[in-house]
């Protein structure tokens, strides 16, 4: 590929395929954190950090470990056990060297084990023949999206506390109805790289 | 008695993902179909099912320290021979869930349910709370399948409903319609209880 090439991957993945509203990964954290602006934005940078570390290493795993020994079915079961192992271990290296990062950080890290969205960037990975620079683009520039997704996200609802909400749609329900329409607009961008 | 009162509650009191507001995301992309909706639905009951039972049968061996560990291998586990079986005997439904089904591993459904019940009660106990919220969840997304079938494909179950004239409402069956419409009915839900416990109240 060249450069030109993958700029528009790089575009593609952070506008078009949005992870988060168009692929419908790492919803859970999604709704959870973006009540407020500093725990949307502590939990996006964990996201981009984790989600290309898991990205690189799982490639290594599936075409280093996996595909040699014949045990591709066990995808599932290594991938998971290799996130949950490196937010613990990036937990462990970032606490002992990097302490305000890991106080910012904080809790974030844990949870993200369980945001979907890292699993699976890292099976779309496999599933579409990546090779290893795409990986490391992919995964990144996924990771981005989720981050710019998640910060808007979390710019509109700190306005729900000014505006009168039915009293049904309260919570959750006007979140997911807000996230419907962000979903919207970025369906906008659907004719800016060809193919799709 | 209180196997049907843990089997129930799954189906109103904390049906997912309504009043346990968990595994979202494969709530919002498979539900482009009724069918596909139950499948992911059943999927997703036989791995919460079979972990409930596991992780209930060896609560007293798993150390505290390490179980969320443990709880994450044992449904991994069941992922694979769900995935490796619905390869085999449902090939079509595999390939339109997709990569949703490796990811029911991260449905925060089934390790909830693993930590805040199956971790500290009996098997009987915990197989029908795990049937209960399964059950449930297969409902809702069949419903919420249903509902954006019908109205951006004008179609249910694959046969057609509509008058021939009918032009699909497209919105409904794109990713914006899964957030728009998960919301209306969270808010229809969320009603309906509203005027249940206000009948309750006037009843007493």
């Amino acid at each position: 590929m060249s450069f030109g090439d993958y700029l528009l991957f790089i575009v593609g993945a952070i506008l078009v395929n949005n992870i988060l509203l168009a692929k419908f990964l790492g919803n859970c954290p999604f709704l959870g954190v973006s009540r407020r602006m500093d725990t949307a934005t502590g939990m996006s940078m964990a996201v981009i950090f984790v989600t290309t570390m898991a990205g690189v290493i799982t490639w290594l795993v599936q075409y280093y470990i996996l595909e040699p020994l014949n045990i591709e079915y066990l995808q599932t079961i290594a991938f998971i056990l290799v996130i949950a192992a490196l937010v613990q271990l990036v937990e462990i290296v970032m606490q002992k060297s990097l302490p305000a990062l890991y106080r910012a950080l904080g809790i974030f890290l844990p949870l993200i084990t369980t945001n979907c969205a890292v699993l699976g960037i890292a099976i779309i990975n496999i599933k579409e023949e990546y090779n290893f620079l795409d990986t490391v683009i992919f995964s990144f520039a996924s990771a981005v999206g989720y981050s710019l997704a998640l910060i808007l996200f979390a710019g509109i609802r700190e306005r729900f506390v000014l505006a009168r909400i039915p009293k049904v749609f309260d919570g959750t329900a006007i979140g997911l109805v807000t996230a419907g329409f962000l979903a919207l607009a970025f369906s906008g961008f659907a004719g800016l790289v060809g193919g799709h | 008695m209180a196997l049907m009162k843990e089997f129930k509650k799954g189906l109103w009191d904390v049906i997912p993902p309504f009043r346990l507001v968990l595994g979202l995301c494969p709530t919002l992309a498979v539900t482009t179909s009724a069918e596909n909706g139950a499948g992911m639905g059943l999927a997703t009951t036989f791995v919460l099912v079979c972990s409930n039972v596991l992780v209930s049968l060896l609560r007293k061996v798993i150390p505290s320290k390490v179980r969320i560990a443990a709880y994450i291998v044992i449904i991994a586990s069941f992922v694979v021979v769900v995935e490796l079986l619905m390869q085999a005997y449902v090939f079509a439904l595999y390939q339109a869930l997709g990569i949703f089904i490796p990811l029911i591993v991260v449905n925060c459904i089934i390790l909830g349910r693993a930590e805040a019940f199956a971790g500290k009660n009996g098997v009987a106990d915990s197989a029908a709370d795990g049937l209960g919220i399964g059950v449930g969840y297969t409902i809702s997304l069949f419903v919420l399948g249903g509902v954006r079938e019908i109205l951006g494909n004008g179609t249910f179950l694959g046969a057609h409903l509509l008058w021939s004239s009918y032009e699909p409402f497209t919105f409904m069956v794109r990713a914006p319609g899964a957030f728009v419409s998960l919301g209306v009915m969270l808010a229809l839900i969320n009603w309906i209880s509203a005027r249940l416990e206000a009948r309750g109240r006037n009843a007493k």
